[in-house]
């Protein structure tokens, strides 16, 4: 069995809201998923119904084999789940949350257990009630990576954590997947897919405009940049691959495509760089604002232009 | 006033959230006491009939603890006496739960956050939840007022009738006030002021049983507990019979005493905490945590506790004055017939058993309901999703709640008539008697469970509404109990609450055969109940 998901024109409707409008995923066993689309995708509802926990209206899934709403229970032992919202009971510890999720699965190694702690630096003795989200995240991840599971799934796992934490999750996350464990990780932000994931696919409005390796979709992504420069830049008006030029006596602001990115950053040390900042784009921006129409006739349906 | 910033923006935000709820209060608030007002008046058509309405109300013990104090002849006295003390419960309910709603409800689900990230002062948020609650107090009172009004009663009794009420729910939403700065939970705040409603019950029942009677016979004067309970106040203003206006004066005191509290502890605690600190727990699950079941008897443990022993002082209270009822049907002889014309053959103690576990018994259902709606709070709040991702299933799942709010309801009802036959045993010296004393109140069980089936179905099959819903049929079964025959409902209507299905032991023999329809149709109901929710989607939390 070499794929770990399949969906096929999944779809469901909340009322009149059509919140998958057939949604095609695919998920390789072995691999680190990407499952991204700015927020009200339909990348919590998709994970939902792989997890049994809602019907789908139409369309097809096969979860590891099988069929998510119908064998739940067995599925379930092989799959670990961190939600992206994640609620625990108010007067158990953390560690009593983590054993009683660990359980209802279906046994767990304690070895393991602490280790997870451990890494992810959490005070099990603490009430849930008085945890951050960050740190109610923290347990449900512990309680995922502590389970001998075949398939991680990931709802926006890290963004309650802080910098630290999501590098030791990257970590965890690539170790399983080294071990020839199965991973879907949905999130809102490219930079953290970039860092993990084998292929992506990209949900938008209920639907996978893109499916594939993030080198295939390299030409999407646009970086911006704001450089501090000792005299003022110049030439970079109309440069190929520069878009949104802002010129001012201290240096610049501007985007720029992805494969121009290394000969922008050389040409720009000609003019003395005193400072950088670079923000990779979110999903939202790059889809909004750059790509609208490109996605228009991607998915189909585009206003004549 | 910064602290204040942004108060009726949030009391319009509350009253849109709230415009079926609260509304749905008023209308029923005011239509029960007009229907009760309908009734009476009907009931007492001459003043001899009412003479002795209301010597037996300040003679009898069991309508002292549940009605509390008779207060002279007049139409307008007999009819409050008759349904004041019950609207005063309801109405301190909608104020508590319209308080916590508005206060910790938004905060354990982050919308405080929100709004207190905003320019809304520290102080507003409960600010303008007392408005709301008040508010509606209010409303209710004047709806009340009207309603006597309506029935040609005397302008000041009415007036004050109605006073009594708002101050009433008044008093209570402060309390919830104060209750959700001290507890971390909705949960915890509604508890909390639901406990402080029931000592309140308990300490007029207490003085008022303890009463004594004036030489007049009509009337009843309180001993002291019953002047220590906001519950009591109301009918310490003895409307339409003296219409003793300085009563408010204490209502006043309270309410600005307990709001002050509730705002000095609100401006000393973090948003999200509580004053109740939060102890650490144990690094590590005891094994017994480690089910569906487990885990069911951590959440469920305390509601099943508390209820518990409230069931059992009741039981206590309600057994030991058991025997007393002998000695006032001897010097009522009317009374006597009247009560052996229902059950003749019976004694007057056994139809006392009979008639008290009835409305123990929609107490103890309370219960039950609250137990079962546990199931709706766990998913809506989401906690409910991990635990199903896991290998545990959902009919598992529903059955380890399902368990342990059957086993409850048999442990507090059990618990109940255990204390009840002690008691009267104790005060009587007939032990023997105890065994149809606590027959009164297993014979009940059947009829919780179904109501609790009821909550179970639609759990099941109609989420959204369950609470609600739920709520509402224990209601109508309370309503239907205490008013049914005074109401003079039709009889299709009596039989939509099961407690009229049960016989009434130990004053008649036990028959079985409602029992098991009752049982069937519980059975029926879960069965509802387990195939809806295999079947739908989980709620996902907001
Ligand atoms: N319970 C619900 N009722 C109505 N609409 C919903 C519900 N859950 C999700 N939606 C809608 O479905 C769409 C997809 O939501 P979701 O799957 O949560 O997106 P994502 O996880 O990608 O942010 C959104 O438009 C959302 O508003
Ligand atoms: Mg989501």
């Amino acid at each position: 069995m070499d794929a770990a998901i399949v969906t096929r024109a999944l779809v469901k409707r909340y009322g009149k809201t059509v919140a998958l409008d057939g949604v095609d995923l695919s998920v390789r066993t072995g691999e680190i998923h990407g499952f991204l689309g700015p927020n009200g995708a339909g990348k919590s509802t998709t994970i939902r119904i792989l997890l049994g926990l809602l019907r789908s209206d139409s369309g097809d899934v096969t979860l590891l084999g099988g069929d998510p709403w119908r064998d739940a229970v067995a599925l379930h032992r092989r799959l670990a789940y961190v939600p992206g919202d994640v609620n625990l009971w108010p007067n158990l510890s953390g560690g009593e949350a983590i054993d009683l999720l660990l359980s209802l699965r279906g046994g767990f190694d304690r070895v393991r257990r602490d280790d997870m702690i451990d890494r992810f630096q959490l005070d099990p003795t603490k009430r849930c009630s008085s945890y951050s989200k960050g740190n109610r995240q923290k347990v449900a991840i512990v309680a995922a990576f502590a389970s001998d599971v075949d398939l991680y799934i990931l709802d926006e796992p890290t963004s309650g954590l802080d910098p630290l934490m999501e590098a030791v999750f990257q970590d965890v996350v690539k170790e399983q997947v080294r071990q020839g464990k199965t991973a879907l990780l949905s999130s809102h932000i490219l930079a953290e897919a970039e860092a993990l994931c084998d292929r992506v696919s990209i949900i938008r409005k209920g639907r996978i405009v893109q499916s594939g390796t993030l080198d295939e979709m390299r030409h999407l992504t646009r970086t911006s940049i704001h450089v501090h420069t000792e005299s003022p830049v110049r030439g970079m008006e109309g440069r190929a691959g520069v878009h949104d030029l802002a010129l001012d006596a201290e240096g610049a602001t501007f985007e720029v495509d992805a494969e121009q990115l290394g000969d922008v950053l050389a040409e720009l040390t000609a003019f003395g760089v005193v400072a950088l900042t670079s923000t990779p784009p979110t999903l939202e921006d790059l889809f909004l604002r750059h790509y609208g129409d490109e996605l228009a006739e991607l998915t189909g349906n585009g206003a004549g232009s | 006033m910064t602290d204040w910033k942004g108060t009726w923006r949030l009391v319009r935000h509350g009253l849109r959230r709230d415009r079926v709820v609260l509304p749905v209060w008023i209308a029923a608030l005011t239509g029960l006491s007009a229907a009760v007002v309908a009734a009476e008046v009907a009931m007492y058509a001459t003043a001899a009939e009412r003479a002795h309405g209301a010597a037996f109300g300040a003679a009898n013990v069991f309508t002292r603890i549940m009605d509390g104090p008779a207060s002279g002849t007049s139409l307008g006295a007999i009819s409050m006496v008759e349904a004041f003390q019950k609207l005063a419960i309801f109405v301190a309910l909608m104020a508590a739960q319209a308080v916590v709603r508005h206060t910790r409800q938004d905060e354990e689900t982050g919308r405080a956050e929100l709004i207190g990230s905003g320019v809304v002062g520290r102080q507003a948020r409960l600010t303008a939840a007392l408005i709301v609650s008040v508010g509606a107090s209010f409303i209710v009172g004047a709806g009340v007022t009207m309603a006597l009004l309506a029935h040609g009663l005397p302008l000041e009794g009415s007036l004050a009738s109605g006073a009594a009420l708002a101050a009433t729910g008044a008093c209570f939403a402060a309390i919830a006030g104060v209750a959700a700065q001290v507890s971390t939970t909705q949960r915890g705040a509604n508890a909390l002021a639901g406990g402080v409603l029931g000592l309140s019950f308990l300490l007029r029942a207490v003085g008022d049983a303890f009463g004594t009677v004036t030489a007049s016979g009509v009337e009843l004067v309180s001993a002291w507990p019953s002047w220590l309970s906001p519950l009591g106040w109301g009918q310490q203003m003895r409307v339409f019979h003296q219409d003793n206006w300085a009563v408010l004066a204490l209502f006043s005191v309270l309410f600005v005493g307990l709001a002050v509290t509730a705002f000095a502890l609100g401006n000393r605690r973090d948003m999200g905490a509580g004053l109740i600190a939060d102890r650490s727990g144990p690094a590590e699950a005891p094994p017994r945590l480690l089910s569906p079941g487990g885990l069911a008897l951590r959440l469920q443990k305390w509601p099943l506790i508390t209820w518990g022993a409230a069931l059992v002082v009741t039981g206590v209270a309600f057994g030991a004055v058991g025997e007393s009822m002998e000695d006032f049907a001897d010097t009522n002889p009317q009374v006597a017939d009247l009560f052996l014309g229902v059950a003749p053959g019976a004694t007057i103690v056994e139809l006392y058993f009979a008639l008290v576990f009835s409305f123990i018994a929609v107490a103890a259902a309370g219960y039950t309901v609250q137990a079962l709606l546990r199931m709706r709070a766990e998913e809506v709040s989401g906690r409910l999703e991990p635990i199903l991702s896991t290998s545990v299933g959902r009919i598992a799942w529903l059955a380890s709640h399902g368990r342990f709010a059957v086993g409850g309801t048999v442990a507090v009802l059990v618990a109940c008539g255990g204390a009840a036959a002690l008691s009267h045993g104790v005060v009587s010296g007939d032990f023997a008697a105890g065994w149809g004393v606590m027959a009164a109140a297993l014979v009940q069980i059947p009829a919780v469970l179904a109501l609790g089936a009821v909550v179970f179905a639609l759990f099941g099959v109609a989420p959204r509404w369950a609470g609600a819903l739920s709520w509402a049929a224990l209601a109508v079964s309370f309503v239907m109990g205490q008013f049914g025959d005074l109401l003079e409902l039709p009889q299709w209507a009596l039989n939509m609450s099961p407690f009229t299905h049960v016989p009434a032991v130990p004053a008649v023999a036990l028959s079985y055969g409602p029992l098991v329809v009752l049982v069937a149709v519980a059975a029926v109901l879960v069965g509802v109940g387990m195939a809806g929710f295999g079947r739908r989607d989980l709620a996902i939390a907001a």
